[in-house]
């Protein structure tokens, strides 16, 4: 067994515990951690009158200061939408084509509209908005559906081809794999490719161009270059959505395309995330990004 | 000193100690868990919900073997930031027939909550199988190998059976008929009336999600990803504000 540890007059108390031969002082906890520990169980409580806390029968208690997650996004919300209500009234009540030269909300759509288009648009158009394979480039002078501003506010606001809005632009392209012979499709991309540049195999063009005015000019037009209100493509711009090598157009012509997008008006449709004057934001954007009309 | 001298019988033997403890943080969880089962300030119910088709619950069963919820969130929470940037924040009861839930606690990639309709089909096949094709800037790997994994589901209503157990709706006439209601939600040429009946004819996509003549996990995760978050109709629903 250790030694006892030697003892002091002034020694306080010791709890009455002994182990081993070690005592353990009663000392009294320090004056100001007992107040603050005082403090914080008063403090709880407090909370919980404050606060929605303790639980009851059917509800539990709402709290004296009537907090609500809900209330205060929906506090947030309003506010930040009072702040821009005068300016997106008036972006609402505007002509579409007057928006770019109006000193006021020219420049206001145009940043509210980038901000749109970060947002919702860039996962397909691209953050530079140029486009991807099967997604259109929005800055050069090449459209699907029209490039001005109406008919991009169109666009935007109901889609394309999609199945929430029974306004969304539509159009479908025949899977000509199942209407013509191989050779057939072999000779129309020839064509089609010698409209724009290079025929791979400039024999088959001659052929091509019937198979074409049989079975295309009806909506790329005779001369190839394209009708917008199908959403047919210019062919003889060499600029291509899903690409002009020999290879994609066959898959193509064969397979056909069917390019969907959403539509993002709220009024149109209640798949639309967007406000009003969101979309004539995000299609002021657009328009002036290049290639609007 | 006699509570002191009492509490010496516990702090002296292990297994009352053990006993106690457990006793103690017991009657902690019930205070804090158990009023949530009843209280109606924290159960909502919401019209639209209902539960995941055969299709989109496979879907989620590839969702989840994949470690989506590692990067992606499903829980927009009720801040400005955030419902401006994903749509409405959630609600309680639009995770209610998920077990286990897919909120997730970490976002590399963008909360899904509302991912449904955002983007086409094809986008979806497209950013499965490359992402940076679509998004340069992601980071997130490349998942094509979905769209060469056939699927049939041939246990697709065992698996329902099992969400029923959890409390999960699915009636008997579901799981009898969820192998056909599986193949027919990616085939607009099959007769999928049925299907409809049973889950809803204005929430349901009936779609060949993948472009594929057959049918593949693409098309269970696509199908799950189309409907996240679109079965609450919020042009007509307005949450209470108490909540």
């Amino acid at each position: 067994m250790s030694k006892a540890p030697k003892k002091f007059d002034n020694d306080p108390s010791t709890t009455g515990h002994e182990w081993d031969g070690i005592e353990e002082f009663n000392n009294p906890l320090p004056r100001w951690w007992l107040w603050v520990f005082y403090a914080t169980i008063v403090w709880g409580i407090g909370y919980t009158i404050a606060y929605p806390a303790w639980p009851g029968i059917s509800n539990a208690t709402a709290g004296v200061m009537g907090w609500s997650t809900r209330a205060i996004i929906a506090a947030d919300l309003k506010e930040a939408e009072d702040k821009l209500a005068p300016i997106n009234a008036k972006l609402e009540a505007a002509e579409l084509t007057e928006i770019a030269s109006d000193p006021e909300l020219g420049p206001y759509a145009v940043s509210a509209g980038s901000a749109v288009f970060k947002t919702w648009c860039a996962q397909c158009h691209g953050s530079g908005a140029a486009g991807a394979k099967g997604y259109p480039n929005l800055l050069d002078n090449d459209w699907l559906w029209g490039g001005d501003i109406e008919a991009i506010y169109t666009t935007i606001s109901h889609g394309i081809r999609n199945e929430d809005d029974d306004d969304a632009r539509y159009s479908e392209m025949p899977a000509f794999g199942e209407l013509l012979e191989k050779e057939e499709i072999d000779q129309v991309v020839n064509f089609v490719m010698s409209l724009s540049g290079e025929a791979p195999d400039p024999s088959l063009v001659a052929a091509g161009a019937v198979v074409y005015e049989d079975n295309c000019s009806a909506c790329h037009m005779e001369d190839g270059t394209g009708d917008r209100e199908q959403g047919a493509p210019n062919l003889v711009d060499a600029i291509w959505l899903y690409g002009g090598d020999y290879d994609t157009l066959k898959e193509t012509v064969t397979y056909s395309r069917y390019g969907v997008m959403p539509p993002w008006s709220r009024d149109a449709s209640s798949a639309g995330r967007l406000t009003e004057a969101q979309v004539r934001a995000v299609s002021a954007y657009v328009h002036q990004l290049g290639g609007g009309e | 000193m006699a509570i002191l001298d009492k509490h010496k019988i516990l702090e002296t033997n292990a297994t009352l100690l053990l006993v106690c403890s457990f006793l103690v943080v017991t009657i902690g969880g019930i205070v804090q868990i158990a009023p949530l089962f009843w209280l109606e300030n924290t159960i909502e119910d919401v019209e639209g919900m209902r539960p995941y088709t055969p299709l989109e619950l496979a879907g989620r069963e590839i969702y989840i073997r994949e470690g989506c919820y590692v990067c992606h969130s499903q829980m927009i929470r009720p801040m400005r930031d955030e419902v401006e940037r994903y749509g409405h924040y959630s609600l309680a009861a639009e995770s209610k027939y998920d077990h286990p839930f897919q909120w997730g606690s970490k976002r590399t990639g963008p909360d899904l909550a509302r991912v449904g309709g955002r983007y086409s089909d094809d986008w979806h096949v497209d950013h499965l199988r490359d992402p940076q094709a679509v998004v340069p800037e992601s980071v997130m790997p490349k998942y094509g190998f979905l769209e060469n994994a056939k699927i049939d589901g041939k246990y697709i209503g065992d698996l329902m059976s099992t969400q029923a157990l959890l409390g999960v709706p699915y009636t008997e006439e579901m799981v009898i008929n969820a192998q056909a209601d599986f193949a027919a939600q990616a085939d607009p040429d099959s007769d999928y009336d049925g299907l409809l009946e049973r889950y809803g004819e204005d929430s349901v996509v009936v779609r060949n999600f993948d472009g594929q003549s057959y049918l593949t996990e693409a098309d269970a995760l696509i199908a799950y990803l189309q409907m996240l978050g679109t079965l609450v109709d919020f042009s007509t629903f307005t949450p209470v504000a108490s909540r």
